[in-house]
């Protein structure tokens, strides 16, 4: 009823009137699309990491810990780390496959610090879903994750398997000889 | 909700509320609603599923008074405290426990019954997608609560399923963080995943609510598949189908308590009684049981983002199935080819939940090895999934809707009541049910 009254009556006013109800409507729209974003944004955003869980930023680790031909897990940021001490030969048959054909293709080299090839320092979560994949098992020595046999070689690169990417490396440095700062 | 009502309100204070808020009409037009004459015991398991959903969020109201939503007291709180401490903690979880995975076999006979007499098709599809809602809505909140223990397989299980939408690209790693609230699985994981499941089963109740509504309006499917022609064909839901209903849930409840009571840790994992290690993945991570199929389907492909795409495909089929099938003949009595391939289907489905439960380089067939093609050896858990989950899209994307272009069907009856009603001889060789 409202309705069907108003609008003659609107009408009469002639086509101003059309033009300024349209401008309200596009201002009150606009600007509940606005609010709407912006009581949105906080909502989605406390679900990202809080302060608290950024501090725990960085690491110091003693290598000495790590015996030759061994590996060591540590937790960095919540996050398992492979520290692996390298023989001599496991970084040679690394090497040795740099130009083999590989999903996430990286020389060895790249895999870890000049002068430090011994030391393969990377996340130990499996890139397919997360699992900590399982040391010296697997065709290439290096690690097979137990979850859905993704096999990893000896300078952490994906060979075999459902994972797509060579295990992750994360910032980390050289304090001294035995000594490294991860993050 | 749907024809005209026949309540009368007959006090004083009936007529006085009727006129402001008509709740007593609304209740008794729901227990009076039309309902087919020949529904059979398959058709109990809505009774059974609102059954479980209420067993479900009663046991799980009083667990979140004793549980502690915290990395680091959530497993003391559940497996110290409830189990032990707390009076009658230990009936009230392994309710809750047992209670989850009874509502997922209510709800795969239920589907199962859905599909077997076209109960998709229409006009119910949209009753049909509100029920695919429900279950995906069922499996999130499983498996946020099977997280809470904050156990080995909790912890790990958590892990690779976040990590399943790390496969998008751009956008996988960002949306991890977010669920995470971290770099990892931690204490924020499970303080927001506690709050979820709390959530999501009042979201569930309301979309209960709305299929229920969805199948008031054009009323239940039945066996036969044939359309209610007259009212002779129905009966009032009460006392017919509360009756009915109500007895099986009885021999639900049977079932139910037998796991309760008898074999509460016969579809738990031992290794969800270690306390979650971050530095420790389990050496053979399985989700539950009801879960296993679309395990075996992600791990049947070598390549992580078409795996998580298949397993939603997998889901997705069920959403797109009224769409997919071209038959008009509701109910697979009268579809004898159609029976044949869903049975195989349901085989397939099992044979995938058993492949999910395995290791995936394990042989089918002990003791026997053969050539090795795409990564695995041809006798292994992973060739049998590859050879399911193909069957699986198959049965969907090409035998459905070509076998209802294709197949001849048996005639179906005039009326849903003749198949019960017919004189032996004379009329059962063209109504035989």
């Amino acid at each position: 009823m409202v309705d069907s009254l108003a609008q003659p009556a609107d009408e009469a006013a002639g086509p101003e009137a059309h033009s300024r109800r349209d401008f309200i409507h596009i201002v009150a729209t606009a600007a509940a699309i606005g609010g709407v974003a912006a009581v949105a944004w906080p909502l989605i955003d406390q679900l990202n990491p809080a302060a608290d869980t950024l501090a725990l930023a960085s690491l110091e680790f003693d290598l000495t810990k790590v015996a030759l031909g061994q590996e060591v897990v540590i937790l960095w940021r919540k996050q398992p780390v492979f520290v692996r001490h390298r023989t001599p030969k496991e970084i040679a048959a690394a090497v040795a496959d740099d130009h083999a054909s590989m999903k996430d293709p990286a020389t060895d080299a790249s895999r870890t610090k000049p002068g430090h090839e011994q030391w393969l320092i990377c996340l130990a979560s499996c890139t397919h879903l997360g699992c900590i994949p399982t040391f010296a098992q697997g065709q290439y020595g290096g690690w097979l994750c137990p979850c859905h046999g993704s096999v990893y070689d000896t300078a952490a690169r994906i060979r075999k398997g459902p994972a797509p990417k060579n295990l992750y490396l994360m910032p980390y440095t050289f304090l001294s000889d035995t000594k490294i700062k991860i993050g | 909700m749907s024809g005209p009502s026949t309540y009368e309100p007959n006090t004083a204070i009936e007529r006085w509320l009727d006129t402001r808020l008509p709740i007593v009409r609304f209740s008794a037009d729901l227990m009076a609603f039309p309902t087919p004459r020949n529904l059979n015991y398959w058709w109990t398991f809505g009774g059974i599923l609102a059954f479980c959903l209420g067993v479900q969020i009663v046991t799980g109201i009083v667990l979140a008074m004793h549980y502690d939503a915290s990395g680091a007291g959530a497993f003391i709180s559940v497996e110290q405290n409830i189990m032990r401490d707390v009076n009658y903690g230990w009936l009230i979880r392994d309710l809750h426990a047992t209670g989850a995975s009874m509502f997922f076999l209510a709800v795969y006979i239920h589907i199962l019954r859905g599909i077997y007499y076209g109960s998709f098709k229409p006009p119910r599809e949209v009753l049909w997608l509100l029920g695919c809602v429900i279950y995906v809505l069922m499996m999130a909140t499983a498996f946020m609560g099977y997280v809470l223990p904050w156990g080995q397989m909790s912890f790990w299980g958590a892990k690779v399923i976040t990590s399943l939408l790390g496969a998008f690209p751009v956008v996988g790693k960002a949306i991890t963080t977010l669920l995470w609230g971290g770099f990892s699985v931690d204490s924020p994981t499970l303080n927001r995943f506690f709050s979820l499941h709390y959530l999501l089963p009042f979201v569930i109740a309301a979309v209960v609510g709305l299929h229920i509504w969805a199948l008031h309006v054009p009323g239940n499917n039945n066996p036969t598949g044939v359309n209610v022609k007259s009212k002779t064909d129905t009966v009032p839901f009460h006392p017919y189908y509360t009756v009915k209903d109500g007895f099986a849930v009885s021999l639900f409840m049977i079932l139910f308590a037998v796991f309760v009571f008898f074999l509460p840790e016969a579809l738990a994992k031992a290794d969800n009684y270690i306390p979650a290690n971050p530095l420790q993945t389990p050496p053979h991570i399985v989700p539950e049981w009801y879960l296993l199929p679309f395990y075996a389907i992600l791990r049947a492909i070598p390549d992580k983002l078409s795996g998580v795409l298949a397993l939603a495909g997998a889901i997705g089929m069920l959403f797109a199935l009224p769409w997919l099938d071209t038959s008009k003949v509701r109910s697979m009595r009268y579809r004898p080819t159609a029976r044949i391939f869903f049975l195989v289907w349901i085989v397939a489905v099992m044979a995938l939940g058993w492949c999910g439960s395995q290791e995936p380089q394990g042989a089918v067939i002990p003791g026997v090895t053969g050539p090795t093609l795409i990564d695995y050896d041809i006798n292994s858990v992973t060739w049998l999934s590859r050879i399911a989950s193909l069957y699986y899209f198959t049965y969907f994307l090409i035998i459905t809707p070509l076998l209802g272009l294709r197949e001849t069907p048996l005639p179906a009856p005039d009326s849903l009541y003749t198949p019960v009603l017919a004189a032996p001889p004379a009329a059962s060789a063209t109504v035989q049910a």
